[in-house]
């Protein structure tokens, strides 16, 4: 089914506002309709923008006036900094995705749902298998932050799918997002002058860069992908070996005083660590992403490493200590201690 | 053992994944003395480590690190002090997956990098054994790390299954904490052999088994003695006693000096079960006994033609 009305929520942030100028741009969309609690900065071309919480019955009435066929979930998220706060946080993720889907219920009209969830939904633990698949349940379920939220997000989705099986469901779950513009909490962990690790631990992390996040929600909404998706690059960085590419120092913290730490850091209002996020940067979480390639048909184009380096290039981090430094320093030092070697340029 | 004095810190060793080398010039080695190859070498390590420039497997093998770093500190202590010998390397196939069962002994699992480096260094095709190490190996700080680095990952069949489709080489000890933690009393007795799921594994993805016996691991830090209260308190398996251990102290982690066997046995192949095989619980237990019984069976063969512990 190709949609004809579709609704994004979350639509003043990244995805959302990335996704919803694409398909205002589609000739073949007759209305795109945003919806925020607050005016988007970007230009959206054609989308109707509504400044509305989802968290208020109100919409069901725009789901109802604009006739929309086809719903995409992007505002669960990630971190209280950007909303005030981890209860107004839970609120929006929770009582906003269940407020939309009851909306979503009662409409005759719409057709299809896509949510943007996480991989994070696995949780993290020493004893998980080494890529998660979509069909692996977590060992430890995630008991805070917003991958418990996501946890509960999409058990109410689930649980719409079921009370409308004429819905065709499709559910995303992103590896971390990194890019040249995205801010997460991720992006700005790598950010820091000098990044803090959990003494004694090396994680994998596995990145989704931001344009093929929004080719997939794009592709998510204009074709026919029902099914649970892991979406991320192939292949993986150490998180140490992330901070060397960034040009970084990183500073190990004692596994007993992390939490401390953590809360400093979000007390100076810099980056939000909740203990999902801490327990991540212990244990790392690395996704399958074979049916995203296979079923899904779309093969990201910039693997971890990549999607990684072009955060770096672009966000101008590791500007003192970068590969053409580093290679020069070596040719420099070689050339001193063997006088007869020869370099080819 | 001509392969086992491999230059260190060449680069070209390491299958180099995600080429991307900053290397201001190419270096013309035809003929430049040894010492210059291997600073050039060094150099472009330590430029490689500090700027990030290495591929990771998904599993977080890093081989870079692992074949300069980890197996070369390692290398003197199973050459010089344990005089490794293996028999048997022509049973490992060159390329394509392949299962390595050992038994497994010596209070600290001194014996599993015993077995890696003979296939890296005297195996013709340089193999790393990518081993299934237990939870508590993933979930100690430093340690857990170090083992993803060197290859290994957490003892399940998804991973056992994910590295053996993909052609590695896994390796697999069966009895766990109850054949490394057992006392001295017990020493070449095979424990239980878990619940035969290295077998249906295998079965699943129809590699060979290739059945691996150790002797000499397990005279090297005998244990006559566990302190279970103290065990229970730091939630390890065991806390052993040895005869230098805790008695000298630090000094009690130096391992006495036993000779190792390593006879790499005939492979026991799977793939004209089917994967369906996996499911008949019988003949994974048939299978899990026959792997033992021929481990065991070997083991007492090689002890017979030892001369002594330490010769």
């Amino acid at each position: 089914m190709r949609p004809r009305r579709v609704l994004v929520t979350g639509v003043s942030r990244f995805l959302g506002g990335r996704l919803a100028a694409h398909l205002a741009a589609d000739p073949d969309i007759e209305a795109v309709v945003g919806v925020d609690t607050v005016e988007p900065r970007a230009d959206l071309g054609r989308t109707q923008v509504v400044r509305a919480d989802i968290r208020s019955p109100n919409i069901a009435k725009i789901i109802a006036n604009a006739e929309v066929d086809t719903v995409v979930h992007l505002s669960v998220v990630a971190t209280p900094l950007m909303v005030g706060g981890r209860t107004a946080m839970k609120e929006i993720n929770v009582i906003g995705t269940m407020q939309l889907l009851a909306a979503c219920q009662k409409s005759p009209s719409v057709r299809k749902l896509v949510l943007k969830s996480t991989t994070a939904v696995y949780g993290s633990s020493p004893k998980d298998p080494a890529l998660f698949t979509e069909d692996d349940e977590p060992r430890n379920l995630p008991r805070s932050g917003y991958a418990k939220d996501s946890v509960e997000v999409e058990g109410y989705v689930r649980g719409f799918g079921r009370r409308r099986p004429d819905v065709a469901l499709t559910m995303l779950r992103f590896t971390n997002f990194v890019g040249p513009s995205i801010d997460t909490p991720l992006t700005r962990y790598f950010s820091l002058p000098v990044v803090p690790k959990v003494f004694g631990f090396d994680p994998r992390i596995q990145f989704c860069h931001e344009d093929d996040a929004v080719e997939v929600l794009r592709l998510a909404t204009l074709e026919d992908k029902a099914g649970i998706y892991n979406v991320g690059g192939s292949g993986v960085l150490l998180l140490s070996q992330a901070i060397r590419r960034a040009g970084r120092v990183s500073f190990p913290v004692l596994e007993p005083l992390v939490s401390f730490a953590g809360q400093g850091f979000r007390r100076a209002g810099v980056v939000d660590f909740s203990p999902e996020q801490l327990r991540f940067l212990e244990h790392g979480r690395v996704a399958d992403t074979t049916r995203l390639r296979e079923k899904f048909g779309y093969v990201p184009r910039y693997t971890s490493l990549q999607a990684f380096d072009d955060f770096v290039r672009a966000r101008g981090l590791n500007r003192v200590l970068n590969p053409e430094v580093a290679g020069a320093v070596e040719a420099a030092v070689l050339e001193r201690l063997t006088p007869r070697r020869r370099i080819h340029a | 053992m001509p392969e086992a004095r491999v230059i260190p810190l060449r680069e070209g060793d390491v299958p180099v994944r995600t080429a991307e080398p900053f290397v201001p010039g190419d270096y013309d080695d035809t003929d430049a003395p040894e010492w210059e190859k291997r600073l050039a070498g060094a150099l472009a390590f330590v430029r490689r480590r500090i700027t990030g420039d290495y591929p990771i497997d998904e599993f977080g093998f890093d081989p870079d690190l692992n074949d300069h770093v980890f197996m070369t500190a390692v290398r003197p202590l199973y050459e010089k002090w344990f005089r490794v010998e293996a028999r048997g390397l022509e049973n490992v196939p060159d390329t394509g997956g392949a299962l390595i069962v050992a038994n497994h002994s010596g209070t600290l699992p001194l014996d599993a990098i015993g077995v890696s480096l003979p296939l890296l260094d005297q195996h013709p095709a340089h193999r790393h054994l990518r081993m299934l190490g237990a939870d508590l190996v993933f979930r100690l700080p430093v340690v857990a790390p170090l083992a993803r680095k060197a290859g290994h990952t957490l003892a399940c069949n998804a991973d056992a299954e994910r590295l053996l489709s993909s052609g590695e080489l896994v390796g697999v000890w069966p009895e766990g904490f109850k054949g490394v933690g057992k006392p001295f009393s017990e020493r070449y007795k095979l424990q239980r052999f878990g619940r035969g799921g290295f077998v249906s594994a295998a079965l699943k993805t129809g590699v060979p088994i290739i059945p691996v016996s150790i002797v000499g691991a397990e005279e090297i830090y005998p244990m006559i003695g566990n302190m279970k209260t103290l065990a229970r308190l730091l939630g390890l398996p065991y806390v052993p006693v040895t005869p230098t251990f805790p008695l000298l102290g630090p000094l009690g982690a130096v391992p006495l000096p036993s000779k190792w066997l390593i006879e790499f046995g005939e492979p026991i192949h799977t793939e004209h079960y089917g994967a369906a095989a996996a499911d008949d619980p019988m003949l994974v237990f048939n299978l899990t006994d026959q792997v033992r019984e021929v481990i065991q069976q070997t083991l007492y063969r090689l002890l017979m033609q030892r001369r002594s512990v330490f010769f």
